[in-house]
């Protein structure tokens, strides 16, 4: 507000207001939006995250949850016992192949507009556990991950961090055209498929939709 | 013209329905539009905590404890209106009697068709 007040660009009706010229309104009281921002501002502000735990990173989930970090800040306070009530799904901590399903299958019964953080080494490739026959190397092979939180466990401080990060996702998000939520895409939003325990690993491996291993190309050829 | 005194009661009567319909008339506008409904079989599972469900959510719950229910009808009920019924058991009328005896005939009922059925019976 000391900022001394940009000067205001000359006026042009088709364009959408510039920000100069919204600060510059709202120094005179006028608040200037759109449908799709106040939509965006108000779920960015209360982004519900499934009550659910995985591993050690869940203890620092349940810290910046509480007084100390105050997830509350962000209106992420609301951790909710129920899928059908949930907008985030955080995976915090190791997911074992006997657990994989059932994530899968948790993230398939929340709601759309929804989003999914693979928080912590374990849930983004396994971590320290990758080499365990019984860990799955990543959560992002079975569903669509929104953001990755590195650490192991990352702190409280990350994971608020992340959930900014997710915020300012949420906020840049249309409700039309190509850059909207996959709900809102023709087609968009099927369910993932639940893998099943085959004789020696998850069948399928990995939901060819969101994941496919890393093809090796060797050179040369020429 | 005056209006009536109370017409003011139908104005907020109609404001009172027609602002939250109006509401929930948005609402629904919204979720036609933006909230496309994506059902699907693991989506509409009956149980919503990552296991799959297993039968109907459909079943016959098997009441066991109505006995308990009955036979503590019987002795607690009676007690505590049998308590007040001696306090005044001198100053009742002919009719308080005849219904208070009506009263514990129906509870001994009872008794006898638990007793009669065996399940005062610890077991």
């Amino acid at each position: 507000m000391s900022d001394p007040a940009a000067p205001p660009s000359p006026p042009s009706p088709p364009s959408p207001p510039t920000q100069a010229e919204r600060d510059e309104l709202r120094r005179h009281g006028i608040l200037l939006t759109s449908l799709e921002e106040l939509y965006n501002w108000g779920r960015s502000h209360s982004v519900w995250p499934l009550q659910f735990g995985l591993a050690c990173c869940a203890i620092e989930m349940i810290a910046a949850s509480m007084a100390r970090f105050d997830i509350a800040r962000f209106g992420s306070e609301v951790f909710r016992p129920s899928p059908r009530q949930a907008d985030l799904l955080i995976v915090s901590g190791t997911v074992t192949k006997k657990m994989a399903p059932q994530v899968v299958r948790l993230w398939n019964q929340m709601p759309e507009p929804k989003y999914c953080i693979a928080m912590g080494a374990c849930a983004i490739s396994g971590g320290p556990f990758k080499q365990g026959y019984n860990v799955l190397k990543g959560i992002d092979r079975y569903i669509p991950v929104d953001l990755y939180i590195p650490g192991c466990p990352p702190r409280p401080e990350a994971l608020l961090h992340g959930l900014m990060q997710l915020q300012e996702k949420i906020r840049a998000q249309t409700i039309s055209g190509p850059e909207a939520p996959r709900h809102l895409q023709a087609g968009g939003a099927p369910e993932c498929a639940v893998p099943d325990f085959g004789a020696h690993d998850l069948q399928p491996p990995q939901n060819p939709e969101v994941w496919r291993p890393p093809t090796i190309i060797r050179g040369g050829g020429a | 013209m005056n209006p009536h005194p109370y017409a003011f009661l139908a104005v907020f009567a109609a404001a009172a329905v027609a602002f939250p319909l109006a509401l929930l008339a948005v609402a629904q506008l919204w979720f036609k539009v933006f909230q496309p409904p994506k059902p699907g079989p693991v989506k509409n599972a009956i149980y919503e905590c990552g296991v799959a469900p297993t039968g109907d959510a459909w079943i016959q719950f098997q009441a066991h404890y109505y006995l308990y229910a009955i036979l503590f009808l019987i002795f607690d009920v009676e007690v505590l209106f049998l308590l007040p019924f001696a306090v005044v058991f001198t100053s009742l009328s002919a009719g308080a009697l005849l219904a208070m005896l009506a009263f514990i005939l129906l509870l001994a009922e009872g008794l006898v068709w638990a007793w009669h059925r065996g399940h005062l019976e610890w077991r």
